[in-house]
C-alpha cells in the first residue's frame, strides 16, 4: 500500500497525486487515440456518443453532486446548444464562432433559470427544472421561424477552418474527445479553486457555507451557468452527431438519462460522469446484442442437459418471443435505477474504489467504511 | 357565456383528476416527506386493473372498482416495502431517482400485459346527459367532480380527526421523535402508500370513460398533476384538490382562448409563477426554522 506523505497545500491539491496517475491516464490516453483505427464505425459512433454523454454528465455533477442542486431539465439546455448551432449554421457563421455562441447562450439562460432557483430546494428545484424543459420543448415546437417547429432541423456537415469534418469521421471523435478531456481538467481546476470549494460547501450546509462569508445566491447561479454552457458545448456536437435535430428528442426522458448517467456512474467524482456515460450509451447494443443471442444460447444449455430438440426449439421460441416484447428495454431500465439506488449508491466508480480498498487493506476490509449514515429527522419544511 | 360554462365544467372535471393524483403525491409527502414521482403510474396501473375485472372478467362495475382498489392497495404496500423502505432516511434526491425508476417499469410492465392501445371501460354513467337549459352537463364528468369532493372530505377527516391521521402527520414531522412516542412507523408509512395507491386507482377508474386507459397515461397526467400540487402548497390536502381544480380550468380556458400550444404550456407557466411568487402555495403555511 502506497502512503502519501503531503507536506503543503500544494501537495494537496496536485492534479495527478502520484506518478502511478501518469501510467495510467497515460495509457487511457493511448488507447483512445489508437481506437478509431482498431474499432468498427459501428463502436467508433457509440464512442462519440459516449464522449457528448460523459461531457453532459460532467456538467450535471457540477450542479448536482457537487453544488446539490438538482437538475432534471438538462434536455432543455442541450437542446438550446444543438439549436442555436443549427440557426447559426443557417447564416455561415463559422463553426468556431457558433461553437462558443452556443455555450455563452446557454450559459446565459442557465443563469437566468439559476436566479428563479435561487428560492427553491429539494423536490421545488426538480418540478422546477422540469417545467422549464417541458416549456422549452414547447417553444421549440412552437416557434417555427427559427426552429422549423416539429419537422426538425438539418444540419451541415462540420466544416474546420475550410475541412470538411463528416461526422463519422475520426477527426470528429478527436474533436469530442478533446472537448470532453478539456471539460474534465477545467471542471477539476474549478473545483480546486475558491469557485469548486465554494460549491461544496452549499451542497454540504447552505448556513454554513452563508456564515463562512460564501455568497450562496452568487455561487448557485454560478454553477447553474456553468454547468449550462457545458451543456450547450456538448449539444453542438450532439447536433453534428445527429445530423438532423427535432423538438421530440429533447424530451424530458433524455433528461433522465443524464441523471441516471451520473446515478449511475457515482455522484461523487468526476469518473463517475464517464464510467456512467459508458454503462447508458453502451446498453443498448449490449441488449440487442443478448436479445439476438440470448435464445439460442437458453435453448443450447437446455440441449447439454438432455432436453430433447423439439424441447429445446419451443425455450428457443418463448425466450425470444419474451425478448423482442415491446418495452422490455423500458423495464430493464426500471430495474436497473431502482437496483443502483438501492444497493450501489455510490455507483460504478464508488463500486471500483471499494474493490480497491479491499485489495489495498487485504485481509482488513471493513464493510462498514462506506456506509452511509441516515437521518430521520430532516424535515424539509422546517428548514 | 355558455362556452365558458361548458369549458369550465369540463376544465373542473379534468382538473379534479389532477387534483386526485396531487393527492396521492399529498398523502405520501404529508406521511414521509417523499415525492412519489410515480403516482401516475399507480394510477395507470389502477386503471388497468380495473379494467381486467370489468372488462375482461366481466364483473359488476362496483365489484371490480372495489377489487382494483383493493388489489392497487396491496400493491403500494408492495412497492413501499421493496422500493422505498430500505432508503428511507437517506437523501431525498435517491427517493426521487427510485421513484422515478419504478415508474418507468410499471409503464413498460403495463405496456407489455395489456398492449399499447386505447382501453375503455364500460361505466354506469357513461353515456347520458344532464340538461339545465341549455348547458349539456356529461354524467361522466359529473361522477368524477362528486368522487373527488368525497374522497377528499373522508381524507381530511381522516388525516385531522383520527388517531391513525395524528400518528401520520406526527411521522411526517419528525420520524425519529414519533418513533420514540410508540408510533409505529413502518406500519405508518405502509399504510400512507396504501391509501395513495388507492385514491390512485380511484382516479384511474373515474378517467377510464374520459381519456381512455393507455400505458403512457400516467405520466402525462402525473406531470400536470405538479402543478396542481405545488399550487395548492404540497402537503395541504383541500389544497391539492383546489389546485388541481384551478389547473384543469385555466388549461381548459386556455385552450379554449388563447392560440395552440398555449394549453400545454399554461399550467407550467402558472407552477413558475407560483414557485417565484409565494411558494410555499395557496393552502401551505411557511415555517421558518429558529436556530
Amino acid at each position: 500500500m502506497r502512503f502519501l506523505f503531503k507536506t503543503d497545500y500544494e501537495d494537496d491539491i496536485k492534479l495527478f497525486p502520484h506518478s502511478g496517475y501518469y501510467v495510467s491516464y497515460g495509457v487511457l490516453l493511448a488507447l483512445l487515440v489508437i481506437a478509431p483505427f482498431v474499432l468498427s464505425s459501428y463502436l467508433m459512433s457509440q464512442l462519440v456518443f459516449v464522449c457528448i454523454y460523459a461531457t453532459v454528465g460532467v456538467a450535471l455533477l457540477i450542479l448536482t453532486g457537487f453544488t446539490g442542486q438538482a437538475s432534471l431539465g438538462h434536455a432543455a439546455f442541450l437542446a438550446i446548444g444543438a439549436y442555436t448551432a443549427a440557426y447559426l449554421q443557417k447564416y455561415n457563421v463559422p463553426f468556431p464562432v457558433y461553437f462558443l455562441a452556443a455555450g455563452g447562450l446557454t450559459g446565459i439562460i442557465g443563469a437566468m433559470v439559476g436566479f428563479p432557483a435561487l428560492r427553491l430546494t429539494g423536490i421545488y428545484l426538480v418540478i422546477a427544472t422540469i417545467s422549464f424543459a417541458l416549456i422549452v420543448e414547447e417553444i421549440l415546437a412552437r416557434w417555427e421561424s427559427v426552429t422549423n417547429g416539429n419537422e426538425g432541423m438539418r444540419v451541415k456537415t462540420l466544416s474546420l477552418l475550410g475541412v470538411t469534418v463528416p461526422r463519422d469521421s475520426p477527426t470528429f471523435y478527436f474533436l469530442c474527445l478533446a472537448v470532453l478531456v478539456l471539460t474534465i481538467v477545467g471542471t477539476l481546476n474549478l473545483l480546486r479553486s475558491p469557485t469548486g470549494r465554494a460549491f461544496v460547501a452549499i451542497r454540504d450546509s447552505e448556513t454554513a457555507a452563508r456564515s463562512m462569508g460564501v455568497n450562496v445566491a452568487l455561487y448557485k447561479v454560478k454553477s447553474f451557468a456553468i454547468s449550462a454552457a457545458i451543456t450547450g458545448f456538448a449539444g453542438v456536437l450532439f447536433a453534428h452527431k445527429l445530423s438532423f435535430i427535432s423538438p421530440e428528442m429533447f424530451t424530458l426522458q433524455l433528461s433522465i438519462e443524464f441523471i441516471i448517467v451520473i446515478l449511475i456512474g457515482g455522484t461523487f467524482s468526476l469518473h463517475g460522469a464517464v464510467l456512467g456515460a459508458i454503462f447508458i450509451v453502451m446498453i443498448d447494443p449490449f441488449l440487442t446484442y443478448l436479445k439476438d443471442d440470448m435464445p439460442g444460447m437458453i435453448a443450447g444449455v437446455a440441449a447439454t442437459f438432455g432436453a430433447g430438440p423439439a424441447t429445446a426449439g419451443n425455450i428457443k421460441s418463448t425466450v425470444a418471443a419474451f425478448a423482442s416484447l415491446n418495452g422490455l428495454k423500458g423495464a430493464i431500465y426500471g430495474i436497473i435505477i431502482v437496483l443502483f439506488v438501492l444497493f450501489e449508491p455510490l455507483g460504478l466508480y464508488g463500486r471500483w474504489l471499494k474493490i480497491k480498498l479491499f485489495f489495498q487493506l487485504f485481509p482488513l476490509y471493513k464493510r462498514a467504511t462506506f456506509k452511509r449514515q441516515k437521518i430521520y429527522v430532516k424535515s424539509e419544511r422546517n428548514r | 357565456m355558455l362556452d365558458f360554462v361548458q369549458q369550465l365544467v369540463s376544465g373542473v372535471a379534468l382538473g379534479c383528476v389532477y387534483g386526485l393524483i396531487a393527492l396521492g403525491f399529498v398523502l405520501v409527502y404529508k406521511a414521509t416527506e417523499v415525492v412519489n414521482f410515480a403516482q401516475g403510474d399507480l394510477m395507470m396501473l389502477g386503471g388497468f386493473f380495473a379494467f381486467t375485472f370489468i372488462g375482461m372478467m366481466g364483473l359488476n362495475y362496483w365489484i371490480g372498482f372495489a377489487g382494483a382498489v383493493a388489489a392497487m392497495a396491496l400493491f403500494g404496500m408492495l412497492a413501499e416495502r421493496v422500493v422505498v423502505r430500505p432508503i428511507l432516511g437517506y437523501p431525498q434526491f435517491s427517493i426521487i431517482m427510485a421513484t422515478i425508476g419504478l415508474g418507468y417499469f410499471l409503464r413498460s410492465v403495463a405496456g407489455m400485459i395489456w398492449g399499447t392501445d386505447d382501453l375503455k371501460i364500460e361505466t354506469p354513467f357513461s353515456q347520458g346527459v344532464l340538461r339545465i337549459g341549455s348547458l349539456v352537463l356529461a354524467y361522466d364528468k359529473l361522477s368524477v367532480i362528486a368522487a373527488t369532493m368525497i374522497l377528499c372530505t373522508l381524507l381530511y377527516l381522516f388525516f385531522n380527526k383520527t388517531t391513525l391521521g395524528t400518528a401520520m402527520r406526527a411521522s411526517s414531522e419528525n420520524m425519529l421523535a414519533a418513533y420514540y412516542m410508540g408510533i409505529p412507523v413502518k406500519r405508518v408509512v405502509s399504510i400512507v402508500w396504501a391509501i395513495s395507491a388507492a385514491v390512485a386507482t380511484c382516479a384511474g377508474v373515474l378517467l377510464a370513460p374520459i381519456t381512455f386507459i393507455h400505458s403512457n397515461v400516467g405520466l402525462v397526467l402525473g406531470l400536470k398533476a405538479f402543478p396542481a400540487a405545488v399550487l395548492g402548497g404540497f402537503g395541504s390536502i383541500p389544497g391539492a384538490v383546489v389546485g388541481g381544480v384551478l389547473i384543469g380550468v385555466i388549461e381548459s380556458m386556455a385552450g379554449f382562448y388563447l392560440p395552440e400550444g398555449w394549453k400545454d404550456v399554461a399550467p407550467y407557466l402558472v407552477l413558475l409563477a407560483v414557485l417565484l411568487l409565494k411558494p410555499e402555495g395557496l393552502f401551505g403555511h411557511h415555517v421558518r426554522k429558529k436556530v
